[in-house]
């Protein structure tokens, strides 16, 4: 596990540890299990052609939860996420794979984001943050806001 | 209703009202399953021994978990057929949600997730007429404390 991060290692300006993400077609159907959506937009290649969108779409509540995975990874277990949202502005295409477990090429896509504001309030340690998923040419897909509660002082 | 507006006095009526209630317990494979799906190894998702030590005591799951806008997609599915029934357009996109974490929610929970339309917006955009509703989610834990508020914004035109 990474230090603790603490409100007092942060400025506003400060960059969120990326996260890289590589959305495939095995992923895609495994988040269909898991989440429970199994809109077929995201694994029928003639479906998805029919309503326009070309090819099968990466959904985009797994992006809305790898903003999640960015942001608890970044807080540690000491920090509390208190709100997130993001809206789903761009599409996001999955690679193919190439065996059971190896994707094939292609796009990489990096979870970011940056501290915006840091104020106390109620007692609590409070940053907010801008955040957002970018696809392979460094277009913000999936941007969004998030609010955290971190612990005072210094990381040690 | 004004001139060409898309919004009908059924969809203004469909405001404020509780228009699904569930209830559903939260499970620790599911949580893992979900985990995995997303890639997130965090020991918390992950590992019921190390999170039962935590002061959370139990499994949690992440942010995100109890889904869009409940878990499943029977939450969804009425909520479009109100809409459409109260004559809103017919092509839908997810417009996105923000989610407001009140307190920790971990695995054998058992959440009641209750579904209103909170606000009904109209403007014209690159679609053309498009209508903006925003939904709320309120889930409440086993111990009657409110965990989490979501809202979603469904986009129709």
């Amino acid at each position: 596990m990474a230090k603790q991060i603490c409100y007092q290692d942060i400025e506003v300006g400060t960059e969120i540890t990326p996260l890289a993400k590589i959305a495939t077609t095995r992923m895609l159907v495994q988040w269909a299990g898991a989440s429970g959506d199994f809109n077929p937009l995201h694994y029928d290649d003639d479906f998805a052609k029919a309503v326009g969108v070309g090819a099968p779409i990466v959904h985009g509540a797994l992006k809305r939860a790898w903003l999640g995975h960015l942001m608890t990874d970044w807080i540690g277990d000491e920090g509390k996420l208190k709100k997130l949202s993001c809206r789903y502005r761009g599409m996001d295409y999955p690679r193919k794979m190439k065996t059971m477990e190896e994707p094939c090429d292609g796009e990489t896509w990096w979870c970011k984001g940056k501290v915006t504001k840091k104020y106390e309030e109620g007692g609590e340690h409070l940053v907010e943050c801008e955040i957002w998923v970018e696809n392979g040419k460094g277009e913000k897909t999936t941007p969004g806001s998030a609010l955290v509660a971190l612990p005072a002082g210094k990381g040690k | 209703m004004a001139d060409g507006s898309l919004i009908t006095d059924a969809l203004r009526n469909l405001i404020g009202v509780n228009l699904d209630t569930m209830v559903f317990k939260v499970e620790e494979g599911a949580i893992q399953r979900y985990a995995e799906a997303i890639g997130d190894p965090n020991p918390l998702f992950n590992d019921p021994d190390f999170a039962s030590k935590t002061k959370y005591g139990r499994l949690l799951a992440p942010p995100g978990f109890t889904g869009w806008p409940a878990k499943g997609e029977r939450t969804l599915e009425k909520l479009v057929a109100s809409l459409m029934k109260a004559g809103a357009p017919a092509r839908i996109l997810d417009g996105g949600v923000e989610f407001e974490f009140v307190e920790p929610i971990g695995a054998g929970d058992v959440l009641t997730a209750t579904t209103k339309i909170a606000k009904v917006a109209e403007r014209e955009t690159s679609l053309g007429k498009t209508m903006f509703t925003t939904v709320e989610i309120t889930f409440v834990n086993q111990k009657g404390n409110v965990v989490l508020r979501s809202w979603a914004t469904i986009i129709q035109f």
